[in-house]
């Protein structure tokens, strides 16, 4: 064996993401140049320097269509090589993921990662309809589902394994989204900027039993991308405070979770392998200890308060008292969503992953204004995408280059 | 000897006061206070004629070799399909074997009836060995009207064989009469009918006892000879002064349970029988007759075997089993015959691929998963390699039927958002007992009652309408069975 995993290979040599929201002014391709603007500038390139890009777009049907196409024509890039990945809400971080395994190999020293997603041309709220975007058959059996209640399917089955009575589980996700909206009130790139108080996330109607519209993400247009390089590379450029690459991990259901019979309902089986890949990957032997901030994948607040318990950070059945004890809210031990979340910056679903890798790289380079944590060390950013039995998990671990 | 080998029955767990009709249309239609006694069996939003039948069937095997089964016939007058054979879905269904004949006997009311003599018929001849007869319907009314009130919703079913046999078949004897007291046109939804004092007195007054006079007197039987006189009739008068006409005392016959279920169309008959044979002792006597353009009439004689039939739930299971509603409009919508507004998230394509669905039937009509003989794994779907990781083994799964292992909730929500002809959506991840587990829809259940560990019962339900394009998709749901209060659930984590 020989693999030596992608810790300090690759670099962040520039970074952009647009404001999250409702954007009625924008389809995905203006999108994509808002970031692309601000990407080029804070790396100081040109276009021409870019040698491959990968795309990051899921929703396809209301966003761009299928291919890379449209966004080598939306961002002039001179018939270079463009990869369009999909897997569900780890899209973005997929599409960061290529471009940093295509400096890696060695095959090219400057590429692009871009995520996108236009979800507001639906005609009403919540995720676009899955549709025919299920295949042949998978529709056929499956629920008609929709997101808030495949997550919720977590809340209930962590009640009921854990004993925790429905208000105190209540009461600890409210803290989860209240703590998340503190956080969006500081980012102007949020979509959600208000804060609210924990009375009023307990007040809100319920959409999936025991979810509540506080308990659920926005549904958000945005788009955010990165150029990445060897550190060298980085170097010669004139690039100070080195961002760099410590760790990129996916794991994928391999149907344990959905078809046996041992996985109990209640955590993210994927997101517990995926961490501890993670975890070597960048050489974090107690995750506790050495995170010093973390970037979930919040679409719902059960997901982000499971998702404490899959990364090994709290005991299983515990995250709630954590949630509880403010040890992941923005002056706590970990904070956690320090720019909102998807619950507050917004969720479109492409762009996610490396909307969350931007705030990890501003806040490790120093320029997170208002929100900006004392030294922060590693950040740890992860997408969930799927359901709870069948996902994709994605993970990266991103630090300062020594 | 041939005859009846085992009996099943089905009626929806809802029931429409009909008094609700009245206080929803009575300022439109005030005669409707003369028959808003009662109540009535509804389907629900996901359940038909076909998915009725399945369910009468599924109680008609309990405890029988279903794959001794070599004929299935379905009646109705409202089965989904005009053309793709509906017994064939059934069978599909209930995981029949293949190499069977199988027909969908339709077009009258008396469907049920005719079906049952045609099947007798076949087993007596010593052609099949052992016939499965399926009655169910759904009629559609429009609003405010008579019959909406009458009609039920409702199957039943009947094994017919030579061995073991409950009640003997000892012969029918029929009349047809092109009598138009109602008829629906091949392209509509709804019945048009005739006068009721010309119906009552010119149709049922006159045929039903012609043909059951006609059976007793082939027969060489009288009335005293019947223990149980058997027969649908919508008017509760004329019912009674039918029999009377017959020579039938009150003790003597079948009620047509008008007040607690309505008139189930092509099956009814065959419910009423069922009801007559989970009370008939050894040796009594039962007299059927089945109106519907003429009648048929067909006489048994129960046998000690009644006795030794595994038990069942049966009419009267069915009938206790229920939950009543006053939600008039919920009768409306769940029928399609008020479209309210589902908004632009209903919107999503819904076409079937009928390549995928034939690969897929046994998994998807059947509810067949597979068990790995290597590991012993059951599991949903099956696939081509285990589920188990340590296992893993390549085409290692033979066919295993989850339709009737016991399972029980492992997570649910109930779905506001999501888009549900009854929201909430209720649904969440159901295992099964010995192991096997997916996310299914839940139905027929209160969302406050749904509660991790709770038992479920599967059953097979119209999972989608394609209206665009005709076509109804079929899967199975989960049916939430809330325990008795004090008893205890398991918690899910000892759900293995």
């Amino acid at each position: 064996m020989m693999a030596t995993g992608i810790k300090d290979k690759v670099a962040i040599l520039g970074m952009g993401c647009t404001r999250f929201g409702e954007r009625w002014d924008m389809g995905a391709e203006e999108l994509m140049v808002e970031a692309f603007q601000e990407c080029l500038a804070d790396a100081g390139i040109e276009r021409k320097d870019i040698q491959a890009a990968w795309l990051g777009h899921c929703l396809e049907e209301v966003g761009m269509g299928k291919c890379a196409a449209p966004m080598g024509v939306a961002l002039r890039l001179p018939h270079i090589g463009i990869t369009r990945v999909e897997n569900y809400c780890a899209t973005g971080t997929e599409a960061f993921r290529g471009a940093v395994y295509g400096v890696a190999s060695g095959a090219y020293d400057i590429c692009l990662a871009m995520g996108v997603e236009k979800l507001k041309d639906t005609g009403y709220g919540g995720l676009p309809n899955p549709g025919s975007g299920f295949g042949s058959l998978f529709w056929q059996w499956f629920p008609n589902a929709s997101a808030p209640g495949l997550f919720a399917q977590i809340a209930t089955a962590y009640a009921a394994n854990h004993g925790i009575a429905d208000k105190d589980l209540k009461r600890s996700l409210a803290h989860v989204s209240a703590k998340s909206h503190a956080n969006g009130a500081l980012n102007p790139k949020a979509h959600l900027r208000r804060p609210v108080t924990i009375d009023q996330i307990l007040a809100s109607p319920i959409i999936a039993y025991p979810l509540g519209l506080f308990d659920c993400c926005g549904v958000s247009d945005g788009s955010a991308c990165a150029i990445v390089t060897t550190p060298e590379i980085a170097r010669q450029l004139g690039k100070k405070d080195l961002v760099s690459v410590k760790a990129i991990q996916l794991s994928v259901s391999s149907g344990y979770e959905g078809s046996f019979n041992e996985w109990q309902g209640d955590n993210f089986y994927t997101a517990g392998k995926c961490s501890l890949a993670a975890y070597k990957e960048a050489g974090i032997t107690n995750p506790r200890e050495e995170v010093s901030m973390l970037e979930l994948h919040d679409c719902f607040s059960i997901t982000e308060l499971v998702t404490y318990e899959d990364l090994h950070i709290s005991e299983r059945g515990k995250a709630w008292r954590d949630v509880l004890d403010g040890f992941y809210d923005r002056d706590g031990k970990i904070p956690a969503q320090i720019d909102g979340g998807l619950k507050c910056f917004g969720h479109p679903i492409g762009a996610s992953g490396l909307r969350m890798i931007y705030e990890m790289y501003l806040q490790l380079s120093g320029r997170a204004g208002e929100r900006q944590l004392a030294n922060p060390r590693y950040g740890l950013t992860h997408n969930l995408g799927g359901f709870p039995h069948q996902n994709v998990c994605a993970i990266t671990i991103l630090g300062g280059d020594k | 000897m041939s005859g009846i080998t085992a009996y099943g029955a089905y009626i929806p767990r809802l029931r429409l006061n009909r008094l609700a009709i009245y206080q929803a249309m009575g300022w439109f239609a005030p005669a409707l206070i003369m028959v808003a006694q009662g109540e009535r069996s509804m389907c629900n939003f996901d359940e038909d004629s076909l998915t009725m039948a399945v369910a009468a069937a599924r109680d008609c095997l309990t405890g029988m070799d279903k794959r001794a089964v070599d004929a299935a016939y379905l009646c109705s007058t409202t089965l989904p399909f005009a053309d793709r054979q509906n017994a064939g879905i059934m069978t599909t269904a209930l995981n029949l074997r293949d190499d069977i004949l199988t027909a969908d006997i339709t077009s009258s009311q008396r469907a049920g009836t005719t079906g049952l003599i045609a099947a007798l018929d076949a087993v007596r001849a010593g052609s099949r060995k052992q016939v499965l007869l399926t009655a169910t319907d759904k009629r559609l009314t429009k609003p405010a009207y008579f019959y909406e009130m009458w009609f039920g919703d409702g199957a039943a079913s009947l094994l017919l064989g030579d061995e073991d046999v409950i009640a003997e078949f000892l012969g029918s004897y029929s009349v047809t009469h092109d009598f138009v007291d109602h008829y629906r046109g091949a392209d509509r939804h709804y019945d048009y009918m005739w006068e009721e004092r010309w119906v009552r007195e010119e149709g049922y007054a006159k045929f039903i006892p012609q043909a059951v006079q006609g059976l007793l007197k082939k027969l060489d039987l009288t009335m005293q000879d019947v223990g149980k006189l058997v027969f649908p009739c919508l008017f509760k008068a004329e019912h009674r002064t039918i029999a009377k006409g017959l020579g039938a005392a009150p003790t003597q016959v079948m009620d047509t349970m008008h007040d607690i279920c309505g008139e189930t169309g092509a099956a009814h008959p065959l419910l009423m029988l069922t009801a007559a044979l989970e009370t008939a002792k050894p040796g009594e006597l039962i007299v059927v007759a089945g109106f519907g353009q003429g009648c048929d009439a067909l006489a048994f004689r129960v046998t000690e075997n009644i006795t030794k039939l595994p038990p069942r739930r049966g009419f009267q299971g069915s009938i206790a089993d229920k939950r009543t509603t006053d939600n008039y409009m919920k009768f409306l919508k769940f029928r399609d015959l008020i479209q309210p507004e589902m908004g632009i998230r209903a919107e999503a394509p819904t076409q079937t691929a009928m390549t995928a669905l034939w690969r897929n039937r046994r998994m998807l009509t059947g509810l067949v998963g597979g068990k790995c003989r290597s590991c012993e794994t059951p599991q949903f779907p099956k696939q081509d390699y285990c589920v188990n990781p340590a296992c893993c083994a390549y085409q290692s799964q033979d066919d295993y039927e989850f339709a009737d292992v016991p399972a029980q909730i492992l997570s649910f929500t109930g779905d506001l958002l999501a888009v549900s002809v009854d929201p909430p959506a209720v649904y969440g991840t159901v295992q099964f007992a010995g192991g096997g587990r997916f996310l299914a829809d839940f139905t027929d259940c209160d969302a406050q009652e749904v509660r991790v560990g709770l038992p479920v019962k599967m059953a097979f339900r119209r999972r989608f309408t394609d209206n665009e394009r005709g076509f109804a998709g079929y899967f199975w749901k989960a049916i939430p069975q809330p325990q008795p209060a004090g008893a205890e659930v398991a918690a899910g984590k000892e759900v293995k």
